[in-house]
């Protein structure tokens, strides 16, 4: 699960950067942007929940 | 972001060269801050800890750092994507080779850098004391004062693709990040972060029931001594960024100095009052992450801010850093002991976003676009730094072990890796030998 996480991270880089590179029109490009930034939330979501700390173990 | 001038007036050198003269107390402040959040049996450590930080990233950063980083208007590697140019390393000799050190905008640049990159690599420690080796601090302080560091720095400083966000796609005037918040405190707070994570919680940290034990800091007294020093140092921060990367002439560090404690003072007071209100009475450690996040805050645009929005963005800064610190102790079992995760990153990501909306210069709102700009700068923190600097600390994690033996948490950093505590005076208590 953190290392799906952390690839949707760099995914949603991506399409940011796509989102650059590919619309001109401010209104699509900023939507992409945002949908882009919303996928590396997710991934950021994904990596917090993978790494929930795991109750200790007594010994 | 303002392309700057390959000089500039003998005035503005020596205004700029005091203030980045006063940088080197946000690290002692922030050493101070590290020191009391964490436990007495690591106090030495996290002292030392801190030295070697400084010693490392200076020197990695002035022999390898600035060659990826370089300065606007200096040799860069492009790539042509589309047919628009995408600058995105520098392209100059290690060593600091060819570069005139004469007072130069680049040249100050290096010396301002030398201690910002301490103040990044600073940032990790805080959140990872008690439990972090000498060694693979030393080496974790490397790769981010040799690569991560640099490379991002270079796209925001360096004349790179962030910065040239306005120009080649029309995004207001590119990201503005004039004091670091993105560069030496999110990059800090990100690698914080990732290092909780590869780390884990200390021992004893939370119960079976996965609740949270408080482990409280160990001198509160050096918590805020240290950050009155942050204080000092932010001050001179903010002002040199202002002036070698937002282009601002003497007469507008006026406007810095007062934004920068508008900011850090509101973001204290929020802070103050909503543990007041969560606790009962005012928490002194969140308090002070409470007032660092506010100097974090003020970083992305302080000298393009009304007073009054400095204000504005100090008291949102106070309610984020308060409420986070507990979220992301609670609910997402981040130990963080120093509370960097929180005042670094989350307040470094706000302010940059609130650069986005509110800065202008006098009357003038914002460049059109530059929130987005401001956004694609920030997901490129969160979707490509922090996957890069979890993965070279893990990958280096793998050659040298960065958590110390559990032998060695229950024993202390001081005795196991330095052989001698902090305070040898002082009574030590015997159920911190007892295995839990």
């Amino acid at each position: 699960m953190k290392f799906v996480g952390f690839l949707l991270m760099l995914a949603g880089w991506f399409l940011v950067l796509a989102a650059l590179e590919m619309l001109s029109a401010p209104t699509p490009r900023a939507l992409f942007v945002l949908a882009g930034f919303a996928v590396e939330v997710l991934g950021l979501v994904l990596v917090f929940r993978a790494n929930l700390a795991q109750p200790e173990v007594e010994p | 972001m303002a392309q700057p001038s390959p000089w500039i007036s003998e005035l503005t050198t020596a205004i700029c060269l005091i203030s980045i003269l006063l940088v080197p107390l946000a690290v002692a402040g922030l050493a101070l801050i590290n020191n009391g959040l964490g436990k007495s049996r690591s106090a030495a450590h996290a002292m030392l800890a801190s030295l070697c930080v400084v010693a490392v990233a200076a020197t990695v950063y002035g022999a390898i750092g600035f060659s990826w980083e370089g300065f606007a208007g200096r040799p860069t590697h492009v790539v042509n994507i589309g047919g628009k140019p995408w600058d995105w390393i520098a392209q100059q000799p290690f060593f600091l080779r060819g570069l005139e050190l004469n007072g130069s905008p680049a040249s100050l640049s290096v010396v301002l850098q030398m201690f910002a990159v301490g103040i990044a690599a600073m940032i990790p420690l805080s959140a990872a004391s008690d439990r972090w080796r000498l060694g693979a601090i030393c080496a974790s302080t490397a790769v981010l004062a040799g690569w991560t560091y640099p490379l991002f720095a270079h796209w925001v400083w360096g004349g790179g693709w962030l910065a040239q966000l306005g120009t080649v796609y029309g995004l207001g005037n590119g990201f503005l990040d004039t004091g670091g918040a993105g560069t030496i405190q999110v990059v800090g707070g990100l690698t914080a972060l990732s290092m909780v994570w590869i780390l884990g919680p200390r021992h004893g940290k939370y119960s079976s029931d996965g609740m949270p034990v408080g482990i409280p800091g160990h001198n509160l007294v050096n918590v805020v001594f240290g950050c009155l020093l942050a204080w000092a140092g932010w001050l001179g921060l903010n002002s040199a960024g202002a002036i070698l990367f937002g282009d601002a002439p003497p007469s507008g560090l006026i406007v810095v100095e007062i934004n920068t404690t508008f900011c850090a003072a509101a973001s204290a007071l929020v802070a103050v009052g909503v543990t007041r209100l969560r606790f009962g009475r005012p928490d002194a450690s969140i308090s002070a992450n409470g007032w660092i996040g506010g100097l974090v805050a003020s970083s992305a645009a302080t000298a393009m801010l009304r007073p009054s929005v400095a204000i504005m963005v100090g008291l949102i800064t106070g309610a984020l850093v308060a409420l986070s610190v507990e979220w992301l102790e609670l609910w997402l079992h981040v130990d963080d002991p120093g509370g960097a995760v929180s005042s670094h990153a989350v307040a470094g990501l706000w302010g940059l976003f609130a650069a986005g909306i509110f800065s202008g210069l006098g009357s003038r709102g914002a460049a059109p676009g530059q929130w987005l700009a401001q956004l694609v700068g920030i997901a490129t923190l969160i979707g490509f730094v922090l996957p890069l600097t979890y993965a070279l600390n893990w990958l280096l994690g793998r050659i040298t072990p960065h958590r110390v033996d559990s032998d060695g948490e229950r024993q202390g950093m001081d005795l196991h890796e330095l052989g001698a505590g902090a305070y040898p005076e002082f009574m030590v208590h015997s159920d911190d030998f007892i295995q839990r």
